[in-house]
């Protein structure tokens, strides 16, 4: 799972891995994060997005699936 | 890259890519770095983005504006490290009248606030730096 800007601070990585089991969804990728030092810190239902688009954490995720947590965005 | 860019943004290259005689409304908006937020002094501004998926997603915006109003739009948004006066992002549109170019520039740049993965940091002259959280920003489901 790719992490950006303060979550990834928080985090002190770019990307964490996390092993699923078949049919986790992407809440349980978020849990698995939660767990890890400085995860506690991220909401409950992070923002998140699933192959460059934004998902809803009760979708499946699949091999290959690129996941990634968003902080809430600050552009423009 | 084709709507971030690390390097100063072209402006005039943008303008250039929607304009024709037969589009003779113009309108463009600039987001520059303020020097100033919350009454405390700017002295930088990072951005940062999850490329790919900015990518992906201004181009939806583009592409929902174009379907929205008969105006042809350009987005530019700048990522790495700015100083006060620096252009973060352009949106320009151009349209045969005032009403759809004004209206879909505005959406668009609403638009980008609101759903382009991109985040900034901000740095005071202090040494001290906070991630920016919009008021308006949706921190979570």
């Amino acid at each position: 799972m790719l992490l950006f800007a303060r979550y990834a601070e928080l985090l002190g990585a770019s990307s964490v891995s996390i092993e699923l089991a078949p049919g986790a969804t992407i809440a349980d990728v978020v849990a698995g994060v939660r767990a890890l030092p400085g995860g506690d810190q991220l909401p409950d239902r992070p923002l998140c997005a699933r192959n460059l688009a934004m998902a809803r954490l009760e979708e499946v995720v699949v091999p290959g699936d690129e996941l990634a947590l968003l902080p809430p965005m600050a552009g423009g | 890259m084709r709507y971030l860019s690390s390097a100063p943004l072209d402006t005039t290259t943008l303008l250039e890519s929607i304009r024709d005689p037969s589009r003779g409304a113009v309108v463009t908006f600039v987001g520059a770095v303020r020097n100033h937020d919350g009454g405390r002094p700017v002295v930088a501004l990072e951005y940062s983005a999850y490329g790919p998926m900015a990518e992906a997603v201004c181009g939806q915006i583009i592409a929902e504006a174009s379907e929205r109003w008969p105006a042809t739009v350009a987005l530019m948004h700048r990522i790495g490290r700015l100083v006060p006066g620096d252009d973060a992002v352009v949106v320009a549109a151009a349209a045969s009248h005032r009403d759809a170019a004004f209206q879909a520039a505005r959406w668009v740049i609403d638009e980008v606030k609101r759903r382009v993965p991109i985040w900034k940091r901000e740095h005071y002259a202090d040494g001290a730096a906070d991630w920016i959280i919009p008021p308006e920003a949706v921190a979570a489901e």
